[in-house]
């Protein structure tokens, strides 16, 4: 048995004047302990959806959930002495400095002033904060605020931590100090279930990737096993000027297996079977067309290609949309 | 805190790596709740939230200071303004109208509850606090609680005004607490309401507008700032049935601020006013207490 395991998960919400939206449509899923899985999907696919039913805060029309054996929909009191939760949103009050917002979700373990003081001065030099510990959080940047929220979801050292979009909307920057600080965490064996709608994030931190479209889970497996369910290799071409897209587009799919896609604006993709010979055809003919080219090469599918391939969509990196399941 | 301590010892697993001081150890161990009943943890949980709203009071204290200033605005533009117009025997119009602005100042004060529960729900502490092992119904009496602290706060500030502008208290201390309880009490009541509507609507802003359309005719039609005997027939029907009136006539009885001779309404609740705001607050408390908790239990962005 897993650790973290739900089945047939369905969750409906009505909005006003439209028609049932079917934010989790029979979703499965199965997180073994001391690993990490991240939850890879578009927006309003029913990533949050899922995390809000295995942190107890939402109920699913029907179907089921455990985490180490305990039912969440039966014991959420449970469950909630033993998992963190960070949201997409850092969940902190503002008026209360850094180091008051983690002695206050200690205390609300109930884990008496001293430990919880303890515990908060731990994380607050964990994540860095020991400088701004004492400001209100409101002064704090947005990589400030995820770090204090991340932290009040380690707060007990919990065994199963929930991470929801943990760095949308962050800049580059704070966003690979983010990803460091998890892979510390994670590397001593705490259960991770990650969402993410960034393909980079998913490949670098989790163990298995579960990718869901509309509520349910269309492939799982590690990073590797998705790329290889793709298949092929790719060969890829960037082109020093914009205007030669056609022609590379029609070049391309004669010598490909499938259709030809761009990605960052220059850069034309297409699978092909043997990639080496491929790969040099594809260079004489560009050359031969009076095509410039920046860079030439042959690379293995990515989990954009993935996405694409699985959901017939491109990823999206849309920021300021979220879903909503309220 | 059933199968707490089964799960976490199965919970430990092997570290893939050397956990060193410095990492937070998920490993190593969970950290365990001290002993503690129910009772107790509500207790401190009711403490803890408590705190966390009047930190927010010392934090912006801007939130303080125009709560506070806009009672001491009222007891000087209504003395200046109306208290020449309006003829009041007895001790005049600044001793009829005190009681009037204690009540609609605390009646006021509890949207605050409203405003804040909807700004935790929508800054997603809400979501936070249901993920802890904590007391839902503790959230809720730590807000409203936040509220009673800064009524009680307004009713210093207030009743110091109105002493220099020459209001007096004519009752026996007791009497004169029993007035002031019954004021926080009604507003206290009146918190859970904007409480629950907090938690119904989708924006701070909603329940800050909301709460002007229904507590201003609430506490304007009513025997707050003129004598309701005065007011046409349907107002001064709606105003002898307004709890706000019950609780303004009790308020001025129990400070002594009713001239003898003074007429009062013929309906029950004009004659036995203390009795009606504690009905009042009895009914509000044990429709809106349970609503509200029940409400906090689904609650999420």
């Amino acid at each position: 048995m897993a650790f973290i395991e739900a089945s047939e998960l369905v969750k409906t919400y009505t909005p006003k004047g439209a028609p049932v939206v079917r934010a989790l449509d029979g979703l499965d899923l199965e997180v073994p302990q001391g690993t990490v899985t991240a939850l890879l999907g578009p927006n309003g696919a029913g990533k949050t959806t899922t995390v809000k039913v295995l942190t107890t805060l939402i109920s699913p029309d029907s179907g089921s959930a455990t985490i180490d054996g305990i039912d969440v929909l039966n014991d959420p009191q449970s469950i909630r002495r033993m998992i963190g939760a960070s949201g997409q949103y850092a969940a902190v009050d503002e008026n209360l400095t850094g180091f008051e917002n983690l002695m206050m979700v200690g205390k609300l373990y109930h884990l008496g002033s001293k430990v919880a003081r303890q515990r908060a001065a731990e994380l607050i030099e964990l994540f860095d904060l020991v400088e701004s510990q004492n400001r209100p959080v409101k002064g704090y940047s947005g990589g400030m605020r995820r770090r204090i929220d991340l932290a009040g979801a380690l707060v007990i050292r919990p065994p199963v931590l929930f991470l929801d979009e943990p760095t949308t909307g962050l800049d580059p920057r704070s966003r690979l100090g983010l990803w460091d600080v998890i892979e510390t965490l994670v590397s001593d064996g705490t259960t991770v279930l990650l969402t993410t709608q960034y393909l980079e994030e998913a490949d670098r931190l989790a163990d298995s990737i579960s990718v869901i479209d509309n509520g349910r889970v269309i492939a799982r497996g590690t990073a590797d096993e998705l790329k290889a369910s793709v298949g092929g290799q790719r060969v890829a071409l960037t082109v020093v000027d914009e205007s030669d897209g056609d022609a590379v587009r029609s070049l391309l799919a004669s010598h490909g297996t499938g259709e030809p896609v761009v990605t960052a604006g220059r850069t034309w993709v297409v699978p092909v079977d043997d990639g080496p010979s491929a790969l040099g055809a594809i260079v004489s003919a560009a050359s031969a067309a009076g095509i410039a080219l920046h860079d030439a090469g042959m690379r293995r599918p990515t989990l954009d290609d993935v996405f694409l391939q699985l959901t017939g969509h491109a990823a999206e990196h849309d920021e300021e949309t979220t879903e909503s399941a309220a | 805190m059933s199968g707490s301590s089964t799960t976490n010892s199965a919970a430990a697993p092997v570290p893939k790596t050397p956990v060193t001081a410095k990492t937070t150890g998920a490993a190593s161990r969970t950290l365990q709740p001290i002993p503690g009943s129910a009772v107790s943890r509500f207790l401190s949980d009711g403490w803890v939230t408590t705190w966390r709203n009047l930190m927010k009071i010392i934090r912006v204290p801007e939130i303080l200071l125009f709560s506070l200033i806009q009672p001491i605005m009222f007891v000087l533009l209504f003395t200046f303004v109306f208290g020449a117009a309006i003829d009041i025997p007895g001790e005049g119009y600044t001793s009829f109208l005190m009681a009037g602005i204690f009540a609609q100042t605390v009646v006021f004060g509890s949207t605050y509850s409203g405003a804040a529960m909807a700004q935790d729900l929508k800054d997603g502490i809400i979501d936070r606090f249901r993920t802890l092992p904590m007391s839902g119904a503790a959230v809720l009496v730590g807000r409203t609680n936040g509220d009673l602290v800064i009524n009680a706060l307004s009713m210093i500030v207030m009743m110091i005004t109105g002493f220099i502008v020459g209001w007096r208290v004519n009752s026996s201390p007791l009497e004169f607490l029993a007035g002031v309880a019954l004021l926080l009490l009604f507003a206290y009541a009146f918190s859970w309401v904007m409480a629950f509507l907090g938690m119904s609507v989708k924006s701070p802003e909603i329940i800050n507008n909301a709460s002007f359309l229904i507590l201003f005719p609430l506490t304007f039609i009513s025997n707050a700032f003129v004598p309701s005997e005065n007011l046409p027939t349907p107002l001064r029907i709606f105003a002898e049935w307004n709890p706000v009136s019950s609780l303004v006539q009790s308020a001025r009885e129990l400070f002594g601020n009713v001239p003898p001779g003074t007429p009062v309404g013929d309906a029950w609740t004009a004659q036995n006013p203390i009795a009606t705001v504690l009905l009042g607050v009895t009914v509000l408390l044990l429709i809106f207490v349970p609503l509200s908790i029940r409400k906090f239990a689904t609650l999420s962005r």
